[in-house]
């Protein structure tokens, strides 16, 4: 079988390449330059500075040079400014706390990537995602968790369709990290020891708000920081400084510690108050991806998952289709998506706009959608 | 089988140049600086060597300077004659639009030291204008750089007329030939040029081997410091084997030359009458134009070109764009670019390049092979970097 394997040049979709390669089937190793991180000095010299991009596609090359597959590195730049950088600004500007590796892996990899892939008369791309893939006998795929579930990777894959599940292969979704590792050593992959990315790639340094408003200056927009009773407390720079949850950086003097309850980002309002008053027991979150099956017509209990490292809580969701249309940021969905009702059997801390509830039964993967309130 | 149409890019080596660069790996590894037999040894493949590349462009080999290839010699060329001129108070520049970055960036780079360089462009079919080149060059030009053909569609510029021009003014005029040597005959003289580059691995012979020839009388400072080798043009060890192999090459390139430029011609017009016919929406870039015979530069409309490279090598041919997007950028070609090609098609561009081993029957290959990949990228909802 001919598979394209998407590599980043990390440790899991060099050992998933490498499987694959030794499986005997047909690879082809594609890595997507998304981001050119080099400046163009005045001087007209470019200097490559921190860009750790050219370092992990230089990596990939490596290791489909050490398994004996070719490798190409395809330039999606604008695609993944228009589908990615665009979302994360945007969410940002609107008072949300985005999730980009999600639009990269449904609007990018699962998507144009894929295509490509089809192109090249590929059956499959494969990643180093840890989940995994079943068909069943009816002929549906289902999402599960991957074996290691401290690395489980699913939360970020909740939007594939039944179409890009079917066409997307895991080949490391049934290891763990240490038996990767193995297989990378084994292999003799030079990347073996390489540590986990943590933060956003195409923010090295991790200053969100400073890549917001290089993107999006108007996002620098002064508020205030006020309590639950409207008392202003304090000013801020702009909403896009703000998530859910968040303790530092509030430039506030008190007596117990404050969180970030809510963001306005209509009237640029921060509003804050203590850790008890994070907890809700109810969100409503818009365009639902069903993977399991047909939607559930009544409630239906389940796991939900409010962030990536968040434990899945028991809670009763019940789908309906959207009326509204429209969520934050102006986006318009599909006619036919799904809003989905959760409510929680004991309060979650921090449930933030823009991050996406995952429901799961046990390991597996029923759906998704994005947070809205 | 893997079809190889990228001899622009670089060529194998010819099995008699890899013979004779293996004897001399082994046999000849004196330093050719040494007075006793074993230097002596390699003085003398140096000078055999050094006469079959003065013959291939009719220099003698007493002007020939060794170097580590075609940008070594580009870079010897522009920056040695830049400072040996400086003194005289020229301080200016001259070059073209479709110049390799061998040329473009040591210019860029002497500009940032204070010289003042003029980028003259070239007309929609891929030539300078040798009036505009007039008209840039004055009396305070130290030298002019104009490549003989160009690497991405193969456009013959007119040298003589251009070198003419810099004289008349008092420049130096330096020829980067490096896509012309062993395809095209080449005369210095007639010509008229003061320093010409070649780099042997364009015509069958090793990577890492080039030379520059200057005529004799032309002054300049070598940005290399070191021993006196190639008369103190060139410091540091001469890598026999390789030079060795340029030797050789440049002996059999131009043996070759008069009954392979015409085959590689007729296969290339085959090559393009087969590609416009059977894939629609294609343009040529550079036909108009005189052009080295195994070179073709193709748009293909709504295929980027990254992605049809891909497809093509998956299919066992090795073509290229004429942007070098090995890195993953998608930077136009600035050939294409200078030609005034809109956008989408510089993004769309294939160039063909062939070579000693192709035939036919590899035409034909490309002609069945080319137009369902295309159909297919085409067909994609999306196409990189463009909807």
């Amino acid at each position: 079988m001919r598979i394209v394997v998407a590599m980043s040049g990390g440790v899991d979709s060099s050992v998933a390449a490498a499987l694959l390669a030794e499986q005997g089937h047909d690879v082809i190793g594609v890595s997507m330059q998304l981001y050119d991180n080099s400046q163009v000095t005045e001087s007209g010299q470019r200097a490559f500075g921190t860009c750790c991009t050219i370092d992990d596609l230089y990596d990939a090359r490596r290791v489909a040079a050490t398994i004996g597959i070719p490798h190409y590195i395809v330039n999606f730049e604008s695609q993944f400014g228009e589908h990615v950088i665009a979302n994360f600004v945007r969410e940002y500007v609107h008072g949300r706390t985005p999730i980009p590796c999600s639009h990269c892996n449904s609007d990018l990899k699962f998507a144009e990537l894929l295509d490509r892939a089809k192109a090249y008369d590929a059956d499959q791309l494969a990643t180093g995602h840890y989940a995994r893939i079943e068909r069943d006998a009816g002929g549906r795929y289902h999402l599960y968790r991957g074996a290691d579930n401290s690395k489980d990777q699913t939360y970020f894959l909740f939007s594939l369709t039944q179409e890009q599940l079917s066409r997307a292969a895991f080949p490391v979704g049934h290891l763990d990290k240490p038996a990767v590792r193995a297989h990378a050593e084994r292999l003799k992959l030079h990347v073996t020891q390489k540590p986990d990315s943590q933060e956003i790639c195409f923010v090295p340094d991790g200053d969100y708000a400073k890549f917001v408003e290089r993107r999006a200056p108007e996002a620098a927009r002064a508020g205030t920081v006020v309590d639950n009773s409207g008392r202003v407390l304090g000013t801020h720079a702009g909403v896009h400084r703000f998530t859910i949850g968040q303790r530092k950086g509030l430039g506030l003097s008190s007596s117990e510690p404050l969180y970030v309850l809510e963001i306005k980002p209509e009237s640029a309002q921060v509003v804050v108050g203590s850790r008890d008053d994070l907890g809700r027991t109810r969100l409503t979150a818009a365009d639902v991806n069903w993977i399991a099956g047909n939607a559930p017509e009544d409630w239906l209990r389940v796991g939900a998952q409010i962030r990536h490292r968040h434990v899945a809580a028991p809670a009763r969701i019940r789908l309906k289709p959207d009326t509204t249309m429209t969520m934050a940021g102006g986006v318009r969905l599909q006619a036919d998506s799904l809003r989905a009702q959760v409510e929680f059997d004991t309060p979650q801390t921090a449930i933030t706009p823009g991050q996406a509830v995952v429901f799961y039964d046990g390991d597996e993967v029923l759906g998704g959608g994005w947070i809205n309130s | 089988m893997r079809l190889y149409l990228d001899h622009n890019a670089t060529t194998p080596l010819d099995p008699l140049v890899a013979d004779r660069m293996a004897q001399a790996l082994r046999d000849v590894w004196g330093n050719a600086s040494s007075i006793h037999h074993f230097g002596q040894q390699a003085k003398g493949a140096l000078d055999l060597a050094r006469g079959n590349v003065g013959a291939l462009i009719g220099g003698d080999a007493s002007e020939i300077v060794f170097t580590a290839g075609g940008t070594e010699s580009d870079n010897l060329a522009i920056r040695g004659a830049a400072e040996a001129i400086e003194p005289s108070g020229r301080k200016h520049l001259v070059t073209s639009a479709i110049e390799h970055e061998a040329v473009l960036n040591t210019m860029k780079a002497l500009a940032r030291r204070g010289w003042r360089v003029t980028v003259v462009p070239v007309d929609a079919t891929g030539i300078v204008s040798v009036d505009r080149m007039r008209e840039a060059i004055t009396d305070d030009t130290a030298l002019v750089s104009v490549m003989h053909a160009n690497n991405e569609i193969g456009t013959i510029q007119p040298i003589a007329e251009i070198a003419a021009a810099a004289h008349e003014r008092g420049a130096l005029f330096h020829t980067d030939a490096v896509q012309s040597a062993g395809k095209i005959p080449i005369d210095v003289r007639a010509l008229g040029v003061d320093m010409l580059s070649i780099a042997g691995h364009k015509f069958y012979g090793p990577k890492g081997a080039g030379a520059l020839w200057m005529k004799r009388g032309v002054r300049l400072v070598s940005p290399v410091t070191g021993g006196k080798q190639e008369r103190s043009r060139r410091a540091g060890t001469e890598n026999v084997p390789a030079l060795v192999g340029l030797g050789v090459a440049a002996e059999l390139a131009q043996q070759k030359m008069a009954a392979e430029a015409p085959r590689l011609s007729a296969l290339r017009d085959r090559l393009e009458a087969g590609v416009l016919s059977k894939v629609s929406n294609t343009e040529r870039n550079g036909a108009a134009a005189p052009r080295v015979p195994n070179t073709t530069n193709i748009s293909i409309d709504r295929v980027e070109a990254e992605s049809l490279l891909i497809g093509l090598d998956l299919a066992g041919i090795a073509v290229s764009s004429g942007s070098a997007c090995s890195s993953g950028t998608l930077e136009p070609s600035h050939v294409l670019k200078a030609m005034g090609l809109p956008h989408a098609r510089t993004l769309g561009s294939i160039r063909f390049s062939l070579g000693a081993a192709n035939t036919d029957a590899d035409v034909d290959r490309v002609i069945d092979t080319l137009p369902p990949i295309v159909e297919k990228l085409r067909s994609l909802t999306t196409v990189g970097g463009r909807k």
